[in-house]
């Protein structure tokens, strides 16, 4: 479980489970659940057609994420997030249907990608989350003060800045970089649970905002490392875990903080 | 700008929201460190006008002037309308607080003594303190509108604007809640706007009037603008405006004929408000 072979595995869950923690809370606080849902599952057809295309599996993800953001941005103006989120969704969707259609051979990598392929990591990949990880993470940690104001009322973070905007570009952007790296390891079906159990367990367990966002982080890791050893232990699909985990990880929380739960 | 003792500025302001001119023409100054009710119906503008002084609504002509700078400098503080703050948020009082002193920055919140003493002394001075350690999306719409205006004092505005702040309080939240902003205003040398619908607990507090009414306004003492004559041409039919007990009503023609009839019959009692 510790081998070499392994220690790829090791390394990459925690870098995706640190940026998918620190991102979740913010997605929670955000209320922006299904366009974290949104962005990792449209971007999975951009490595099915770089795979086609025999590029790096990571751009394709992180070029069809940022078109997401851009889909996603754009139709926010005239629609709601979710509206918006569900337009992008679809679209890519067919997008990723037809080129399954063209790419039959792969089914395997496809299944990995929509489920999570942890052991196949490459020292390559690895350098590239890396990198990717880290810039999600320092535009998250510029931007925490706002972002944090604005999930408390847009109204005020405007007046506080002295215009009426958000910082919905900034936040779509940190949340596709964190996807793309996430995919390939959670997989795109699952990389949602990973930054929204967490994210919202750490609200029962603290008041205090830079706190809660410590917890989420240290509760995806946990999530992930309790995966990653359960998959070798039975050989069932890590995402399979990550799902079920993040979800106690949900369920723990609304039973620690029942009353916080209730009131809301 | 040569005038340092203007905190606000409104100049021939037209505004038109969806094809349509909600503001016409309005004008009115305001003293550093005045005290002033903005009034009107729902659907006259307040908000519009509030929320056209942070910079948030284009003006179609007309220009804002505050002290020392232009709209959108962000040194106007501001308590919405509508606050409905999410209970799952992990927010305490103290943190809503410490966000309106630095909040807009870039990069990490770094803990000093001089920042804590400065949330303290705001959290103090709106009677805050003993809810500041709980989550503020479970605290009572009282406790948080105090908070709020702790928010937006922290950074010593020359200009507060609160938007119906007194709207689903009672009498006595209310009283204590203008006296709260009238202390306030003075100890902070702000000027404050305050959006109501109703004048009349505000009467006593007030420096300043503005009656927004069909687009218009009309600004003055409330001596002088909480009159017969004035509201009648602001509303554009006749009014009365009846003092009862202290207080004012403000009535179509037929309906204060009703009222003076039974404040007639029975002056005991306050006229019913119609
Ligand atoms: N975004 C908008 N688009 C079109 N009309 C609007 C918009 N916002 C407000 N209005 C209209 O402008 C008028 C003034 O609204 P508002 O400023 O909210 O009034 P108040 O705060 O005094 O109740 C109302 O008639 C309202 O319907
Ligand atoms: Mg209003």
């Amino acid at each position: 479980m510790f081998s070499t072979f392994m220690a790829h595995a090791w390394i990459v869950a925690t870098m995706v489970a640190v940026v998918a923690g620190a991102v979740g809370f913010f997605v929670v606080a955000r209320r922006a659940a299904f366009a974290a849902h949104a962005l990792p599952l449209g971007a999975f057809p951009g490595a099915a057609a770089a795979s086609l295309l025999g590029v790096s599996q990571l751009l394709g993800l992180v070029v069809f994420s940022a078109l997401g953001v851009a889909a996603i941005a754009r139709l926010q103006r005239g629609e709601r997030r979710e509206v918006a989120s569900a337009l992008w969704l679809a679209l890519s969707l067919a997008v990723g249907t037809l080129l399954l259609g063209f790419s039959g051979q792969y089914v395997q990598s496809i299944y990995g990608l929509l489920f999570g392929e942890v052991l196949g990591i490459s020292r390559g990949q690895l350098v590239g989350v890396a990198a990717l990880g880290v810039v999600a993470l320092s535009v998250l940690v510029l931007f925490a003060r706002r972002l944090l104001l604005e999930s408390l009322s847009e109204d005020l973070a405007g007046a506080a800045v002295g215009r009426s905007s958000r910082l919905e570009w900034v936040f779509l952007g940190i949340l596709a970089l964190s996807s793309a790296i996430a995919v390939p390891v959670v997989g795109a079906l699952l990389v949602f649970s990973l930054m929204v159990g967490p994210a919202s367990a750490a609200r029962a367990f603290t008041d205090r905002p830079w706190r809660a966002l410590a917890v989420s982080v240290a509760l995806a890791i946990g999530t992930v490392w309790a995966a990653i050893a359960l998959s070798y232990l039975s050989n069932w699909p890590v995402g399979f875990f990550v799902g079920v985990l993040s979800a106690a990880c949900y369920v723990a929380g609304r039973l620690h903080g029942g009353g916080v739960a209730q009131a809301a | 700008m040569t005038d340092p003792s203007m905190a606000l500025a409104v100049e021939q302001v037209c505004i038109a929201l969806g094809g349509r001119r909600v503001l016409r023409d309005v004008s009115f100054r305001l003293e550093a460190g005045e005290f002033c009710g903005l009034i009107g119906s729902n659907g006259s503008g307040k908000t519009t006008l509030l929320r056209a002084i942070l910079g948030f609504v284009r003006l179609e002509a007309g220009r804002i002037r505050l002290a020392g700078h232009s709209a959108g400098t962000g040194l106007i503080g501001y308590v919405p309308q509508k606050i409905a703050l999410d209970p799952g948020l992990p927010l305490r009082a103290r943190d809503v607080v410490a966000l309106g002193l630095d909040g807009a920055r870039l990069g990490p919140a770094l803990p000093s003594r001089a920042r804590r003493a400065r949330v303290d002394e705001m959290l103090q001075a709106v009677g805050a303190l003993e809810f500041a350690e709980q989550r503020v999306g479970l605290l009572s719409g009282g406790q948080q509108q105090r908070v709020l205006v702790a928010h937006a004092l922290v950074r010593r505005p020359r200009l507060l604007l609160l938007d119906e702040p007194l709207a689903n309080l009672d009498v006595r939240s209310t009283a204590e809640i203008v006296a709260l902003l009238r202390r306030l205003s003075r100890d902070y040398g702000a000027a404050v706007l305050l959006s109501a619908h109703d004048v009349n607990p505000l009467l006593s507090a007030m420096d300043r009037v503005i009656y927004l009414a069909n687009g218009s306004a009309v600004a003055g003492r409330a001596d002088d603008v909480v009159r017969t004559e004035v509201l009648s041409s602001l509303y554009g039919y006749h009014v009365d405006v009846v003092r009862v007990h202290g207080r004012v009503v403000v009535v179509a023609a037929e309906a204060s004929e009703q009222i003076h009839a039974a404040v007639a019959r029975n002056p005991e009692h306050t006229a019913p408000v119609p």
